[in-house]
C-alpha cells in the first residue's frame, strides 16, 4: 500500500562546513567557560550570543542558538539588552571588560555572507575570562537551510563548554493528538528538536502511534490501525516521499516497533491466539525470527547502542518487568527489582543507562538505571508519564505528561525533556496535544 | 446586531441537539426488534468487564457471555469482532497486547459455548478507545472490557 502526502518536505540539505576559524589568540581551557555535568549542582554558564552581521537572517540565526543553548539548562542567555559593547568587529577579540562587566563568560559572535548563491555562516566563541577565543567555524549551505546551521552551531557551542557532543540538530517524530477521547484522532508528526518545521506524515484516517526514526532519519517504522477496523500492523514509511508499506502482513496484531542500531533490522510484538511475543524482522529480505516463546506478554522491545542485546518488557513473572537478552534470543534474564511495574525500557545510546516507565502506588514514573538493573533513580513523576526516549548523547529524555480526565473532556497530553539529572524539566512545544516521541540521532551533515 | 444573531444562531444550535439529545434516548423505552443489534445491546449485553491488569473471565462475565453464546447461535448471520480493551492505568504497547490478551479469553469463552470459531474475529484497542471518558475507579473499571460487536 502507498500513500503519497503532499507535505512540504523539505529537500537534504549540503553543508559544507566545520572548517575551523583561525584563533585570536591562543585557547587555554578556562573554568568558567567550561561546565561538568557530573557535578551534583552547578550555575549555567552565562553566555552573550550577539546577533550575526551580513545579513538579516544573521538575528534569526542567533535567536536559535539563544533558544538552544537557554533550553538545555546548562546555559543562561543574556539578553542583548544588557550588552555594552555594539557594533562588534566579528573578525577581532571583543573588548572583553565590556563582556566581564555583564557577568558573560562567553561570548558569540558571528557573521553572514553570501557565496554564490550559498549563505557562508561564520561564527566564534570568545572565552571572555580567559580572553581567547574558545573556538571558531565557517559553513556553507543553501540560504533556506539556516535554521540547521542555526543548530550546528548551538551544538559546537555545547560541545565546546560541556565535553559532551550536543543534540539541537535532531528532530523528533510524535502522535499528533486531536478530538474528543471516545474518536481521538492520532497522527505522527515530525518537528525539529525545538518545535519548529512540524509536519504531519500519516493523514489521521487510522490511529497511528509509537513512531521511531531509523538512523539515517530517511525512515520511520510506526503501528496504525487497518482501515475499517483493521488490525493494528507495523508500518515502514519514507519521510520524505511519504511512501509507505506494510513491514510483514501476519494474520494478528503487529506492534512495538523499532529499528536495529544499523538500520538493518526492525524488532517488534507480533501476537497470535491472544498471546504477544517478539520477533525480529530484517528489513531488506523480509526474513523473520522469533526471538522469545512464552505464555507471557513480552514487548516493547528495544536494542543495546552496540545491536548486541535487546532489553524488553514482559509479566512472564506475574506483573510487567524489564528483561534483557541476546539480540538472536536467548539468556534471558530479569533486570528491574524494585516495587512496582516497570515498562517501555530505551537503552542510552551511550550505552551506560535504561530509562524506563514505572507505574507504582498510582502513580506513574520515568527513571533510568544501568543497564544490569542497579543504581535505579526516578527522574519524574506524575498521574500519567510515560514513554521515555534518549537524545544522541544520552544525556537528555523526551517523554509525555497526560493530565486527568474530567467531566467526560480529555486532560492535556504534553511532550516534556528532562535531563538526566533530574534537572531542567521544560515542556516542549507542540501545535497540538501530543504524545509518544521518539528523539532522532543527529542529522547526518 | 452582529452580536445579537451570533447569539441567536448559538442558542438555536443548543435547541436541536437538545431534541437530537431526545431522539437518541427515546428508543430505550420502545420494544426492540427482536435479532437486531438493538436488541443484543440491551437485552443480552454486549460487553464484559475485567480485574486491573487480568483477562481471566469472571463470574459477573461468565453470566453475560453465556447470554451472548445462546443470541449468537440464535442468530448465525452476524459475523462477530471482539474488542478488547485497558483502562488508562498502563502503559500503550503492554496494554495493546494486554487487550488482545482480553479479547482473546473472551472469544475462547464463545466458542467453548458452541459459538463458530469462523464467526469471531478479535481486535485490541489497548487505551485507545475509552468508554467511559473519565480518570476515576469507575470509569477504569468500566474501561476494562471487552466489547462483542456485531456486522
Amino acid at each position: 500500500m502507498n500513500t503519497r502526502f503532499d507535505m512540504m518536505l523539505p529537500r537534504r540539505h549540503t553543508i559544507l562546513g566545520g572548517v575551523a576559524l583561525a584563533a585570536g589568540a591562543a585557547a587555554p581551557a578556562h573554568a568558567q567557560l567550561t561546565i561538568d555535568m557530573t557535578r551534583p549542582s552547578f550555575e549555567p554558564v552565562p553566555i552573550a550570543i550577539v546577533d550575526f552581521k551580513g545579513d538579516k537572517v544573521g538575528a534569526d540565526i542567533a535567536g536559535v542558538v539563544r533558544n538552544d543553548l537557554q533550553n538545555s539548562g546548562l546555559f543562561r542567555s543574556i539578553s542583548p539588552s544588557a550588552f555594552i559593547q555594539q557594533n562588534i568587529d566579528p573578525n577581532a577579540p571583543p573588548r572583553f571588560q565590556d563582556w566581564r562587566s555583564i557577568g558573560a563568560a562567553g561570548v558569540v559572535v558571528g557573521q553572514v555572507a553570501q557565496a554564490g548563491g550559498n549563505i557562508k555562516v561564520d561564527f566564534r566563541l570568545w572565552d571572555v575570562v580567559a580572553g581567547s577565543q574558545a573556538t571558531g567555524l565557517s559553513f556553507t549551505s543553501q540560504p533556506n537551510n539556516w535554521r540547521r546551521l542555526a543548530h550546528i552551531i548551538a551544538d559546537a557551542i555545547y560541545k565546546r563548554v560541556t565535553g559532551e557532543e550536543g543534540y539541537f540538530d535532531t528532530r523528533v517524530a510524535y502522535v499528533s493528538e486531536t478530538g474528543p477521547l471516545s474518536a481521538r484522532v492520532k497522527r505522527i508528526a515530525i518537528m525539529d528538536q525545538d518545535g519548529a518545521n512540524n509536519r504531519y506524515i500519516t493523514d489521521g484516517r487510522t490511529i497511528a502511534l509509537t513512531p521511531r526514526f531509523s538512523p539515517t532519519l530517511q525512515e520511520i517504522v510506526y503501528m496504525a490501525y487497518g482501515e475499517n477496523n483493521g488490525q493494528p500492523r507495523v508500518y515502514l514509511q519514507s519521510v520524505d516521499s511519504g511512501r509507505r508499506e506494510l513491514l510483514g502482513n501476519f494474520p494478528g496484531m503487529s506492534f512495538a516497533p523499532r529499528f536495529s542500531p544499523d538500520g538493518t533490522k526492525v524488532v517488534m510484538s507480533i501476537s497470535a491466539d491472544g498471546n504477544s511475543d517478539i520477533y525480529e524482522m530484517d528489513v531488506r529480505g523480509r526474513a523473520l525470527r522469533r526471538l522469545t516463546n512464552t505464555p507471557a506478554i513480552d514487548t516493547s522491545p528495544c536494542y543495546s547502542n552496540d545491536g548486541t542485546q535487546i532489553v524488553f518488557n514482559s509479566d512472564r513473572g506475574g506483573s510487567q518487568q524489564l528483561y534483557v537478552m541476546s539480540a538472536s534470543g536467548g539468556n534471558e534474564r530479569r533486570i528491574s527489582f524494585g516495587q512496582g511495574r516497570y515498562a517501555t525500557p530505551v537503552w542510552s545510546p551511550r550505552g551506560d543507562h535504561i530509562a524506563f516507565t514505572k507505574i507504582s502506588g498510582g502513580t506513574f514514573g520515568i527513571g533510568v538505571m544501568r543497564t544490569d538493573g542497579s543504581g535505579e533513580r526516578m527522574l519524574a513523576s506524575g498521574f500519567l508519564v510515560e514513554g521515555p526516549t534518549w537524545a544522541p548523547n544520552g544525556r537528555v529524555l523526551m517523554f509525555f505528561r497526560q493530565q486527568p480526565n474530567s467531566g467526560g473532556r480529555a486532560g492535556s497530553v504534553t511532550l516534556h525533556q528532562i535531563d538526566i539529572t533530574g534537572r531542567f524539566e521544560r515542556q516542549v512545544p507542540t501545535p497540538t496535544d501530543a504524545s509518544d516521541p521518539a528523539w532522532s540521532p543527529l542529522i547526518p551533515q | 446586531m452582529r452580536m445579537i444573531k451570533a447569539l441567536a444562531a448559538i442558542a438555536a444550535t443548543i435547541f436541536m441537539a437538545a431534541c437530537s439529545d431526545q431522539q437518541a434516548a427515546a428508543p430505550a423505552t420502545t420494544t426492540v426488534t427482536p435479532g437486531s443489534v438493538a436488541d443484543f445491546r440491551q437485552n443480552v449485553g454486549d460487553r464484559v468487564f475485567f480485574d486491573t491488569d487480568k483477562s481471566n473471565i469472571r463470574e459477573d462475565a461468565r453470566t453475560t457471555l453465556g447470554r451472548q453464546a445462546e443470541w449468537l447461535k440464535k442468530y448465525p448471520n452476524y459475523q462477530i469482532t471482539i474488542e478488547g480493551h485497558c483502562d488508562e492505568r498502563g502503559t500503550r504497547e503492554y496494554n495493546l497486547a494486554l487487550g488482545e490478551r482480553r479479547a482473546n479469553a473472551a472469544r475462547q469463552y464463545l466458542v467453548a459455548q458452541g459459538v463458530p470459531a469462523a464467526r469471531l474475529k478479535t481486535i485490541s484497542y489497548g487505551k485507545e478507545r475509552p468508554d467511559p471518558v473519565g480518570s476515576d475507579e469507575a470509569a477504569w473499571a468500566r474501561n476494562r472490557r471487552a466489547v462483542t460487536a456485531l456486522q
